[in-house]
């Protein structure tokens, strides 16, 4: 499995590509093997507001849900509403096609304590 | 089936089979069991276009013999289970019955297979000690029942060209002929393994169920696998497939605490039998209805899991039993239990699926009409 070295991870299987003070975030690829085809993802709406650490939606396979969680404070400004008819792409394409959703964020120092591409992946043990 | 995991779990015959594969490896009903390999999705609709071949070796077996034709055999059977045996005298008959307590409670759901010398029982893993230790206790002289389970492995091969691949393996069609639908046959595969083959399975797809000694079930699996259009699948999707169908799964869509009226399963226990354990329950539900009834729902915007509550506006009615996602409607599909007003096919209701008011609405099995 692959964890581009361009963005964050955090330890509950997000990543964040960030650009200045706005963010990219999906969930790895260790997650969507672990997932299974997606078949519901939930999403939240732009303009919501999040502190770190908070769930902003849900991706659900055949055999299990889980949350999606934030792991800096942000403002949502886009989401992925393709992901709504198409929710596979998340299997397919977990880094690029399959993003969940952009923030900008309130603190772009908070990107600072998660993890690297190579602090993941030691993380998965 | 009598190797032992050291956290106490048992294992198939096929266990080193399944890790071989890349099988995800899940605790159920006391086995270590491969709950996928590819991906639900893909195992699902591998058996509904081609072939799936399933480890249900976890399954148990119970022959039933009195070693002097078979008449005791049945009369005992008459007694134990509900549907009635008149109907499989055909050597190499199967039929679909229950076995209830005097309650007229679900012990089990089975699959009784007439072979001619003796009967065959084919039961749930999670209750194979439950039922032996009932049939044992409820025995007549004069007729042995033997727990065959240990000893025997099962393998579903399911799909559309599930037959054509079994055929081969028999010898070809000028050397064998299958079963029909719900009978069962000996057969030898590859020269060289007897074993049974039963046209049952479940899945809603034709295909048979091979009942093979202990020993000889990794050959049986990888001659299978040797076929392009064999895909290997795991309990996953073995739900999907049987919950596409509204085939009812023990323990989630009936128990000790409901009878075959309530669970929509009438239709195992014929108006004209009478006599066996739960008998008068059956006919008494069936004369004065009942309070409650399984219900299949169709369920939109989510999957509807075990557990959550379903409503009529505000009010809950019920609880799902089984429900997950239909890979070929793109649905949810479940069952509950619902007071009986609500039975009625169209019936809108609707399920919380966490902080979501899904729609649901009562439809009349299977969801996948073929």
């Amino acid at each position: 499995m692959a964890y581009p070295n361009d963005r964050k991870y955090s330890s509950d299987h997000e990543w964040l590509l960030v650009e200045g003070d706005e963010a990219t975030v999906g969930i790895t690829d260790f997650a969507q093997d672990q997932l299974g085809a997606v078949v519901y993802v939930d999403l939240p709406a732009q303009g919501d507001s999040f502190s770190a650490g908070d769930a902003i939606g849900e991706v659900e396979s055949v055999k299990s849900v889980s949350e999606i969680y934030l792991p800096v404070s942000g403002e949502v400004i886009a989401v992925n509403e393709a992901l709504t008819d198409n929710p596979g792409t998340i299997n397919e394409d977990a880094y690029d096609e399959g993003w969940i959703v952009r923030i900008r964020l309130n603190d772009p120092s908070e990107v600072d304590a998660l993890l690297d591409a190579a602090g993941y992946e030691a993380s998965l043990g | 089936m009598t190797d032992v995991a050291t956290d106490g779990l048992q294992r198939t015959p096929l266990y080193d089979e399944h890790v071989q594969l890349g099988a995800r490896m899940v605790p159920f009903a006391g086995y270590e069991m491969p709950v996928q390999y590819a991906g639900i999705p893909e195992e699902h609709r591998a058996t509904r276009e081609s072939v799936g071949i399933f480890d249900i070796s976890h399954m148990a077996e119970f022959r039933v013999s009195d070693g002097s034709g078979g008449t005791a055999a049945k009369a005992w059977l008459q007694r134990m289970l509900t549907n009635d045996l008149d109907r499989i005298d055909d050597i190499g008959a199967a039929q679909y019955t229950l076995l209830l307590d005097d309650a007229g409670h679900i012990i089990d759901d089975l699959i009784v297979y007439n072979t001619g010398a003796e009967y065959l029982i084919i039961a749930n893993a999670s209750n194979r000690a439950n039922d032996f230790a009932w049939l044992e206790s409820h025995l007549d002289d004069g007729v042995q029942i033997v727990d065959e389970s240990d000893r025997t492995a099962l393998i579903a091969v399911q799909g559309p060209q599930s037959v054509d691949v079994v055929t081969e393996l028999a010898g070809g069609a000028d050397a064998w002929t299958a079963p029909e639908r719900f009978h069962i046959a000996q057969a030898t595969l590859d020269g060289t393994i007897p074993v049974l083959v039963a046209r049952t399975g479940y899945t809603g797809e034709d295909g048979v169920e091979l009942v093979v000694p202990n020993e000889a079930a990794p050959a049986v699996w990888r001659l299978l696998l040797s076929f392009p259009q064999v895909t290997p699948v795991g309990l996953g999707a073995r739900d999907t497939l049987r919950l596409e169908m509204g085939y009812h799964l023990y323990g989630s869509d009936m128990d000790r605490t409901r009878n075959p009226i309530e669970a929509g399963l009438g239709w195992v226990c014929p108006k004209s039998k009478s006599g066996y354990s739960g008998a008068d329950v059956v006919a008494a539900a069936r004369e004065d209805g009942v309070a409650e009834k399984l219900v299949h729902l169709q369920v939109q915007g989510g999957i509807p899991r075990e557990g959550y509550g379903v409503y009529d506006g505000d009010t809950q009615i019920g609880v799902i039993g089984s429900g997950s996602h239909s890979p070929t409607l793109c649905t949810g599909v479940a069952t509950a239990y619902v007071p009986a007003r609500y039975a009625e096919p169209g019936r809108e209701l609707t399920v919380h699926i966490r902080k979501k008011v899904s729609p649901a609405v009562v439809v009349k099995p299977p969801f996948l009409k073929k």
